[in-house]
């Protein structure tokens, strides 16, 4: 009789048994993936991320280091080192266990982490063989010797110079002011990280918001080149004349468009659209932006990447870009005189450095825009090529032949016109100034747009002093950020 | 009968050396390879402690060899394989305690040996019923002794005694299950009869169901004196089982069902930290539970589904986060660091034991051997159950030991000195087959 009680006392132990083993299969297989992800079980995610030897982002010569890891004695394995972390801040990001991770930290986490296809055989071969985790190595198309010059021709002004190669869409240069050091937020000591987070967050000119790709400012006179090209594809040539009058009277309204300083611009009554663009005369582009109409206007614009609001980015990149804005043609509809404003890139019309690179980059590379790369290539956990990132076309904004008469007409820019400060003994560089007011007693955005050699360009270069940089209400596209761009343009073609 | 039936029952004892060096090879393996695992490297400790168990294991072997040669094989290997991988465990949480494990190993082998030595038949403990009865009651209760009694983390189930701070309801546990083993077996034809009714329900006599009641009011007063949960609910499972087991009568557990829920409703009213595990077990993923009451829970859960399948290997995880991760919840560092393979194999491990405990229950000639062998048997499985259960949140965390596999030298002996017990009990059942023929 006792022996019936034990079985079915076995019984009834195999059943409690049973429900421990149904529940570790519950915990540890059917909801592991979203118990494992859930936000409480942040410190043990913390943990197996730093455990991996995060791979390195270099610049395009392979032996400069922008990113790397650096094993630790602490409970966080690896820690992220910066070797020169101001001066690559906006390609690299940062990457923080409490902030997250931004630039090519997040958008390359896969290959840097190991976890991306072409690199998870090695990842899964470390794990079995019971190595540490590692990741690929991501090769920039950073330029070290232009990323160095262009941070040191802005010196300590505000603002930023993005420089790009035409044929390839290669991002050569990319630095803004003020810029921040990656490494305080990437620091394993929480509390100094959360202070250094709060500081660049109290920081009125936002260091952590690149200059050169994440903010925009009114582009001035260097949207004239679109504009040109405006003209130029809707059959207007660089030698169609357009009256010159002192001031321009806009259209159902009593304002007028002047010239810089009230002057007139010389050469006559009647001048060139070449000579316009070469002395950068406000009058003959408002009455170009009035000529073609806000909708050619605004198709030329967004074919070279500017949008009509910031809800889209149209141009894929491998950080954050915002895209210039040009207002969709409908804007202009009761608001006829806006478009003669915006055509010397005034009203609604804003860009970025990276923006009007990408212009001047399309313009010298015959009217082919190509698609702006940060990352050249890819190596596995050994060094193995596993990606390359070619070069690809994102659009053709316009004809070769308008192109090329563009380029000519911006070789004059700087040969004969504002654009002077840029020039280079031996080399022709097409250019175009801007000198932009953005607000009543505020001291002008200086810009200058350029690419050389002119025929064949090596290196396309965008730079903004904000806010008159060191020469204050004096500042303008040709005085001040010329120089830079041409500092920029020697170290390319050196 | 045939020849076959009646032949002497062959003492396994070659399986039974083998399965031992299989737990010193498992053992001593999963603590090599927390150390490549953690620091890449053989630990610096391997000849004090890969020593201890190979002694340890084969000297207990040869004890069986010895005092209970045809005890049931698989017993002692199995609870070795236990032992060493809670040792890993430890080890890999933390050195410091694992040397004060190993020295508990090292006791609880030297108390198992002794308990084969000092119990030459198991029912020598017949003669004692109320001795080893009140032993276990003192025991049970000598933590509330003002003086003695220590309180530790809301339940007070520790006796510091000069420099020896230990748990001595581990030890009255065993004692318990004798004395019941003992008087179950002299009163279960008593008990059996059912002389009142209440409706449909035969109901046995007032008179017998007064232990019933002082069992149900002795593990109320561990649960309200002591605050200890998990060893009331052990012990009150253990007495209605093995009542019920002894006398057939399904009313017991109806009784003990609703004596337990009662005793369980009060015990939630009473206490604050009784209502906080069942809150905690209920929500303890919820916002506002996650970092705080049911932070341990969830840090288990995370842990374990951290682990997986296969786990994050030994030395690889994070089970540290885990609070008391080397005692109660040493169930979600093995799940984080060996995966559902590693709690799986656990599990089996301990389904193994419980189920050749009950076979030594059935293979046993008298009843006291049955009552016995079915009664630690009971307390090993529900003392796991509880354990595991409350860890995986199947039920509200109680703090008991995971036997062997936890950090803890008064639940490492008592467990030793149990296991000693079934071997001994199994012994005597071969013993008694081969001695009718």
């Amino acid at each position: 009789m006792i022996d019936g009680q034990i079985r079915k006392l076995a019984g009834a132990l195999l059943v409690l048994f049973l429900a421990l083993f149904a529940q570790i299969n519950y915990v540890q297989v059917f909801a592991a993936d979203e118990l494992a992800n859930d936000s409480a079980n942040a410190k043990r995610q913390t943990i197996a991320e730093y455990a991996i030897d995060r791979g390195s982002i270099v610049a395009a010569d392979e032996r400069t280091i922008l990113a790397t890891s650096r094993r630790t004695s602490g409970e966080l394995k690896y820690q992220r080192r910066y070797p020169q972390g101001p001066l690559y801040a906006t390609v690299t990001g940062f990457y923080s266990f409490v902030y997250g991770k931004t630039g090519l930290e997040n958008s390359y986490d896969g290959y840097l982490t190991g976890d991306a296809p072409e690199l998870l055989a090695q990842t899964l071969a470390d794990q079995i063989l019971g190595r540490p985790r590692r990741g690929g190595t991501v090769v920039s198309t950073i330029d070290p010797e232009i990323q160095r010059a262009a941070a040191s021709a802005l010196g300590s002004q505000p603002g930023a110079v993005v420089a790009i190669e035409p044929s390839t869409g290669y991002v050569r240069a990319l630095y803004a002011n003020p810029t921040y050091d990656p490494n305080e937020l990437s620091s394993q000591d929480e509390q100094a990280v959360r202070t250094a987070w709060e500081r660049l967050n109290e920081d009125p000119d936002k260091p952590l918001v690149s200059r050169a790709v994440a903010e925009l400012f009114p582009p001035g006179s260097t949207f004239k080149v679109v504009t040109a090209a405006t003209a130029l594809e809707s059959g207007r040539g660089p030698d169609s004349t357009w009256p010159n009058p002192n001031e321009l009277d806009l259209p159902d309204t009593t304002a007028t468009i002047e010239n810089f300083g009230g002057s007139t611009c010389p050469g006559g009554s009647r001048i060139t659209l070449a000579q316009a663009l070469t002395v950068s005369c406000n009058v003959v582009f408002g009455e170009v932006g009035l000529a073609v109409g806000p909708d050619r206007l605004a198709e030329q614009a967004h074919s070279f990447g500017f949008r009509p609001d910031d809800s889209t980015n149209p141009i894929p990149f491998d950080i954050r870009f915002e895209e210039g804005i040009f207002p969709d043609p409908s804007y202009f509809a009761d608001r006829a005189p806006a478009v003669a404003i915006s055509a010397i890139g005034q009203d609604q019309v804003s860009a970025n450095p990276m923006q009007m690179a990408l212009v001047a980059s399309a313009v010298g590379n015959r009217g082919v825009l190509m698609q702006p790369r940060l990352v050249q290539e890819i190596r596995d956990q050994n060094g193995q090529v596993v990606r390359i990132l070619d070069p690809e076309e994102w659009g053709r904004p316009m004809s070769a032949q308008s192109a090329a008469q563009l380029t000519a007409m911006m070789v004059s820019v700087v040969d004969n016109g504002t654009g002077g400060g840029a020039q280079i003994p031996g080399i022709q560089v097409a250019g175009k100034t801007g000198t932009a007011q953005h607000g009543e007693g505020e001291d002008p955005h200086a810009w200058f747009v350029c690419f050389a050699p002119a025929q064949n360009p090596e290196i396309a270069v965008a730079v903004v002093v904000l806010n008159g940089g060191d020469l204050g209400s004096e500042a303008t596209g040709g005085a001040l950020a010329a120089p830079i761009a041409r500092a920029v343009v020697e170290a390319a073609l050196r | 009968m045939s020849q076959a039936a009646v032949r002497p029952t062959p003492p396994r004892q070659g399986t039974a050396l083998a399965l031992t060096i299989l737990a010193l090879v498992l053992s001593v393996g999963a603590y090599v390879l927390v150390g490549i695992g953690k620091r890449g490297e053989v630990p610096a400790t391997i000849a004090l402690y890969g020593g201890i168990f190979a002694v340890g294991y084969l000297f207990a072997h040869l004890a069986i060899r010895r005092l209970a040669p045809y005890a049931e094989p698989a017993l002692f290997p199995t609870a070795a394989v236990l032992t060493g991988l809670g040792f890993a465990m430890i080890f890999r949480l933390d050195g410091e305690l694992a040397a004060e494990q190993a020295t508990w190993i090292g006791v609880g082998l030297l108390a198992f040996v002794g308990t084969l030595v000092l119990v030459h038949d198991h029912r020598q403990l017949d003669a004692y019923t109320y001795t080893i009865g009140l032993a276990g009651l003192v025991l049970l209760l000598l933590p509330i002794v003002p003086g003695i009694g220590r309180e530790i983390n809301g339940a007070r189930l520790w006796v510091e005694i000069g420099p020896v701070t230990f748990q001595p309801s581990e030890l009255a546990k065993v004692l318990i299950v004798v004395f019941l083993a003992s008087y179950l077996n002299a009163k279960r034809e008593l008990l059996a009869v059912a002389t009142g009714g209440v409706g449909r329900f035969r109901l046995p006599s007032a008179k017998h169901l007064g232990p019933l009641l002082v069992a149900w009011g002795a593990s109320l007063a561990v649960l309200f004196l002591e605050k200890d949960l998990g060893a009331s609910l052990l012990y009150f499972a253990i007495f209605v089982v093995m009542l019920w087991v002894a006398t057939a009568r399904f009313a017991y557990l109806g009784i003990g069902f609703v004596l337990f829920a009662t005793g369980g409703w009060l015990g939630y009213t009473a206490f604050g930290h009784v209502r906080d595990r069942v809150d905690a077990w209920l929500h303890a993923l919820d916002p506002d539970m996650v970092t705080g009451a049911g932070y341990q829970l969830a840090q288990a859960e995370f842990g374990m589904a951290t682990g997986g399948l296969v786990g994050a290997g030994l030395g690889k995880g994070s089970p540290g986060i885990i609070p008391y991760a080397e005692t109660d919840f040493i169930f979600a560092a093995i799940g984080e660091e060996l995966g559902l393979l590693g709690t799986a194999a656990v599990l089996l491990l301990f389904v193994v034991l419980v189920g050749k405990g009950l076979g030594v229950a059935i293979r046993s000639q008298e009843g006291f051997g049955k009552l016995l062998a079915a009664g630690l048997s009971t307390t090993l499985g529900v003392q796991t159950f509880v354990i595991v259960g409350g860890v995986t949140r199947v039920i509200p965390l109680t703090g008991v030991t995971l036997p062997f596999v936890s950090y803890g030298g008064s639940s490492l002996v008592s467990n030793f000195i149990l296991l000693a017990l079934l071997v001994r009990v199994s012994d005597g059942a071969a013993r008694g087959r081969v001695d009718r023929t």
